[in-house]
C-alpha cells in the first residue's frame, strides 16, 4: 500500500466520521438554548402582521411576539432571542440542521408534513381559512364561475395545493401564475393579469383595507376552501422541548382567560385564586415541572402580555390591519382558542 | 443603410467637439465663425438639416410626454414618507441603534483614507478629485438625510479635509507608502469595528453579522467579493495554464463546475445544504460568511477565464525576453506578464465586478437583508404595505448610482494607466 493511498484512505475516512456525527444529536433542546444564552426562533423575513422588519431595525409581529414571550419564559428576559428570517421552504431545514430551536413561522400544520420534515407540531395558535379575491367588476360570487380563471398563488406554500384540490374536486379547470414575493403577487393582481389572489381570508382581507387604492372594488368570495390551522414546530425527539412550547401558549391563552394583562399581573400576585397563584407561580412550581423558573408565565406576561394583548398590538385594532378576532376569539367568547388547565 | 447615416453622423457631431478643421487638400483653415456659441451649436446639431429637424422635434415631444408622467409620478403621486422613515433600516438593516457610531467611525476612517489616497496618487487638485472628495458633502445635502446624518457627514468631510492637508507634511515616497498600508488596513479594521469583540457588556459588543443589513452589507458583501475574487481568479488562470497535470485538471473542473451552476444555487448549497454536512458539534458557520464565500468562489471562476484572456494576449516575445534577462517563472509572471495582462483585461474585470454587486441582491432569497431584502422587508411592515414602487425606485437609484461610479472609476484608472491609447490616437 502506497503512503499517497494511505493518505487518501484517511481523508476518506476521517470525513465519514464526520459525515455520520451528524445524526448522533442527544443533547436536549433546553440545555442547549441555556448554554448559549438565548433561543434562536425561525421566523418570517416579511410577512405582514407576523414578521417583519420595524423602522428601527427590530423584529416585530404575533410570530415574534411568541418567540420574546419563550425567551422570557426561559431567562425571564424577553430579549435573550434571535430572529432567524427563513423562506417557507428553509424552515425546515434549519431546524432539521439545530441552526433554530424552534419555528414560529405561519406553519400550516397538515398530515404530511408532520411526518415528512421530522418536525413535531406543538400547538395551533391562529386558526385561518384560504379565500378567494376577485375584482367585484367580474361579477363573480361562486367557484364554480372562476372556471378556466388564471390564479396568483404562492409557491411551496400550502394555498399552492388547496387551490389545486379545490378546483380538482370540481372538475374545474384554471391556469396557475406562481409568484414567490408576495408584494409582486399583490401588484401582479392588481395590474389583472391574474383574476384571482388566494392566500389565508384573514391576510386577503386586511391587506386590502391597508394597502388597495380602491378596497371597495374587491371583494373575498364567500367560500374557504381549506382549514389553515398555523402551528408551532419543533423537532422531533425532545419531548421536554415540546412540553415547553406547547405551555408557553397555553399559558398565555390561560392568562388571556383570566383576564390578567401585562398592565395588571402585578396586582395577581397576591390573588388568592388557587389557579392563578399556580399560574404565577406564587403557588407550586410548575415552572419547575417544565424545567423553566417559577416566575415563567409572570415574566411573559409582564414582558410581552397575554394572547389577546398581542393579538391586538400586532393583527388586531391596535394594529393598521384591524383584523377581527373571528375564529381566534377566545372559547368563553365563541372561538376556537382553548387551552389546557393549569392543574 | 441609406436611412441609417444620417443618424450615424448626427451622433458624430455631437459626440466631438466643433474644432476648426483644416483641409487636407489646401492646407487652409476654414474662415473663423462668429455669433451666439449655443445658439450656433443647437442649429449645427439639431437643426442640420430638414431630416435632423423632424428627428429632433419627434425627439423633443416624446421625451416630454415620458418625462411628464414620470415626473408627475415622482413629485406629486409617489409618498416618498416610506423612504425617509426607513432610511435607517435601509442603510444598516437591524445592526443596533446604539452601536451605530461604529459605523460612522468606519467612514470617518474611510473619508480620512479617501483624503490620503487623492493626495498621494493626484499631483494636483482637479475637477474629478474634488468632485469624488466632495462625496459627503453632496449626500449631507440631499433632502432626507437626518439631523444626525448630516453632522456625521460633514465630519467625515472635514476628516478627509485634514487628512488630505496633513499628508502634505510627508514627502512624496511616504505619502504613497502611508496611503497603501492604511488601504490594506482598512476593511479588516473596518469589519472588526463593526462585529466588535466580546460578548460581554464592553464598549464594543459583540453585532453579530445576522444583524449586519441594508446597504452596509450589500457594499461589504461586494467590496469582500470584489478584494478576494480577483487574487483567486489569478490562481486559478495561472493554475489552468500550468504544464502540472494535476494542478490544471483540478483548476479546469472547478472553473467548468462553477461556471456550469447559477450563483442562486451556490448560495442555497452554501446556506442550507453545507450546515447538512457539518458535524453538529460545531458551531455553525456565521451566515454572512457563508455568503461571502460563496459569493467570492462563484465571481473566482469567472475571473480566472478573464485573466487567462489576458494571459493570451501577451506575445510570447515577453516570455522570451523575461526568460532571456535571466528571471525566474514567478518573478517573470509577477513583474511583466501580469501586469500587463491585467491592464489589457480591466474593462472585463470592473464590468464583472458590477456584475458581483448586482448579484448580491439574490442573497435577499438565502434570508440576509441586503439592501433589497430590507425593501421587501419594509413593504411586510403593516404601515407600509403597498409602497413597493416608491421602495424600488428608491433601491434601483442606489444600485445604479453604485454601478456607474465603478463605470466611471474604471474608466479613470484606464486613463491613467494609458490602456487603450494607441486606439484612441489612431481615431
Amino acid at each position: 500500500m502506497s503512503k499517497k493511498f494511505r493518505a487518501l484512505c484517511i481523508c476518506i475516512f476521517v470525513l465519514l466520521a464526520l459525515t455520520l456525527s451528524v445524526h448522533a444529536q442527544d443533547t436536549s433542546t433546553l440545555a442547549l438554548v441555556q448554554e448559549r444564552g438565548h433561543i434562536i426562533c425561525i421566523s418570517h423575513s416579511g410577512y405582514p402582521g407576523f414578521g417583519f422588519l420595524d423602522e428601527e431595525g427590530n423584529f416585530s409581529g404575533f410570530d415574534t411576539d411568541f418567540c420574546r414571550a419563550t425567551a422570557a419564559a426561559i431567562f425571564g428576559d424577553a430579549d435573550a432571542h434571535e430572529i432567524l428570517p427563513a423562506s417557507s421552504a428553509d424552515r425546515f431545514t434549519f431546524l432539521a440542521t439545530g441552526e433554530g430551536d424552534v419555528i414560529y413561522r405561519t406553519t400550516t400544520w397538515t398530515l404530511s408534513r408532520d411526518t415528512d420534515n421530522n418536525a413535531q407540531y406543538a400547538v395551533i395558535y391562529f386558526y385561518d381559512g384560504q379565500g378567494l379575491m376577485v375584482p367585484t367588476s367580474l361579477g363573480i360570487s361562486t367557484i364554480e364561475e372562476l372556471d378556466g380563471a388564471t390564479i396568483c398563488t404562492d409557491p411551496g406554500t400550502t394555498s399552492e395545493l388547496n387551490i389545486a384540490d379545490a378546483f380538482a374536486a370540481r372538475g374545474l379547470e384554471y391556469t396557475p401564475l406562481p409568484i414567490e414575493d408576495d408584494e409582486e403577487a399583490w401588484n401582479t393582481y392588481l395590474e389583472g393579469r391574474c383574476d384571482v389572489r388566494t392566500t389565508d381570508r384573514s391576510y386577503l382581507a386586511s391587506y386590502a383595507s391597508t394597502a388597495f387604492p380602491n378596497p371597495e372594488e374587491h371583494m373575498v368570495l364567500d367560500i374557504t376552501i381549506s382549514k389553515e390551522p398555523l402551528a408551532h414546530v419543533v423537532r422531533n425527539g425532545d419531548d421536554q422541548w415540546l412540553d415547553i412550547i406547547q405551555w408557553v401558549t397555553f399559558a398565555l391563552i390561560n392568562a388571556e382567560e383570566y383576564g390578567i394583562t401585562s398592565e395588571n399581573v402585578d396586582d395577581f400576585l397576591d390573588s388568592e385564586d388557587p389557579v392563578v397563584r399556580r399560574m404565577l407561580g406564587t403557588e407550586d412550581d410548575f415552572g419547575g415541572k417544565l424545567g423553566l423558573p417559577s416566575d415563567w408565565v409572570y415574566q411573559m406576561i409582564k414582558q410581552v402580555g397575554n394572547y389577546g394583548e398581542m393579538f391586538d398590538r400586532n393583527l388586531g385594532a391596535g394594529s393598521p390591519l384591524n383584523l377581527p378576532r373571528g375564529p381566534n376569539a377566545l372559547w368563553t367568547d365563541g372561538g376556537l382558542i382553548y387551552a389546557p388547565p393549569f392543574r | 443603410m441609406r436611412l441609417l447615416r444620417p443618424n450615424l453622423t448626427l451622433r458624430r457631431r455631437m459626440a466631438l467637439p466643433v474644432a476648426p478643421v483644416t483641409d487636407p487638400q489646401t492646407n487652409v483653415l476654414p474662415p473663423a465663425r462668429e455669433g451666439n456659441t449655443a445658439l450656433r451649436w443647437i442649429k449645427e446639431n439639431l437643426f442640420s438639416s430638414l431630416f435632423d429637424s423632424v428627428l429632433t422635434i419627434i425627439s423633443l415631444l416624446f421625451l416630454f410626454f415620458a418625462l411628464r408622467l414620470a415626473l408627475d409620478w415622482v413629485f406629486n403621486l409617489a409618498q416618498w414618507d416610506v423612504i425617509t422613515e426607513n432610511i435607517n433600516i435601509l442603510m444598516k438593516g437591524a445592526y443596533p441603534s446604539d452601536q451605530v457610531w461604529r459605523i460612522w467611525l468606519g467612514l470617518y476612517l474611510l473619508g480620512a483614507i479617501v483624503g490620503i489616497n487623492l493626495r498621494a496618487w493626484n499631483r494636483e487638485l482637479n475637477r474629478t478629485t474634488i468632485a469624488i472628495a466632495a462625496i459627503p458633502l453632496i449626500l449631507a445635502l440631499l433632502p432626507f438625510a437626518s439631523e444626525n446624518a448630516r453632522i456625521n457627514l460633514i465630519i467625515i468631510q472635514v476628516t478627509s479635509a485634514a487628512a488630505y492637508l496633513l499628508t502634505s507634511i510627508l514627502g512624496d515616497k511616504r505619502r504613497r507608502q502611508l496611503a497603501a498600508v492604511m488601504s490594506i488596513l482598512y476593511i479588516p479594521v473596518f469589519i472588526l469595528l463593526l462585529e466588535g469583540f466580546t460578548d460581554e457588556d464592553g464598549i464594543m459588543p459583540l453585532v453579530k453579522s445576522d444583524l449586519w443589513g441594508g446597504l452596509l452589507l450589500s457594499v461589504l458583501l461586494a467590496t469582500v467579493g470584489i478584494i478576494f475574487s480577483l487574487p483567486l481568479g489569478i490562481v486559478l488562470a495561472l493554475g489552468r495554464r500550468s504544464r502540472q497535470p494535476a494542478i490544471s485538471a483540478l483548476c479546469i473542473t472547478y472553473i467548468e463546475v462553477v461556471r456550469g451552476v447559477p450563483l442562486i444555487s451556490i448560495l442555497f448549497m452554501g446556506n442550507i445544504m453545507l450546515q447538512l454536512f457539518m458535524p453538529q458539534s460545531l458551531p455553525p458557520i456565521d451566515r454572512v460568511v457563508r455568503v461571502m464565500m460563496a459569493i467570492t468562489l462563484f465571481t473566482a471562476a469567472y475571473m480566472a477565464e478573464i485573466v487567462r484572456g489576458g494571459l493570451q494576449a501577451i506575445p510570447k516575445g515577453q516570455y522570451d525576453a523575461a526568460y532571456a534577462l535571466g528571471f525566474s517563472g514567478l518573478k517573470s509572471m509577477r513583474v511583466i506578464i501580469l501586469p500587463q495582462a491585467l491592464r489589457i483585461v480591466i474593462p472585463v474585470i470592473v464590468s464583472q465586478f458590477i456584475g458581483l454587486l448586482l448579484d448580491t441582491t439574490l442573497v435577499a432569497l438565502v434570508g440576509l437583508f441586503d439592501l433589497l431584502g430590507i425593501g421587501q422587508a419594509i413593504l411586510s411592515n403593516p404601515n407600509w404595505l403597498g409602497r413597493s414602487q416608491e421602495v424600488y425606485v428608491f433601491i434601483g437609484l442606489i444600485y445604479w448610482i453604485l454601478a456607474t461610479s465603478m463605470a466611471f472609476a474604471s474608466q479613470r484608472l484606464e486613463k491613467n494607466l494609458g490602456v487603450g491609447r494607441n486606439y484612441d490616437e489612431s481615431q
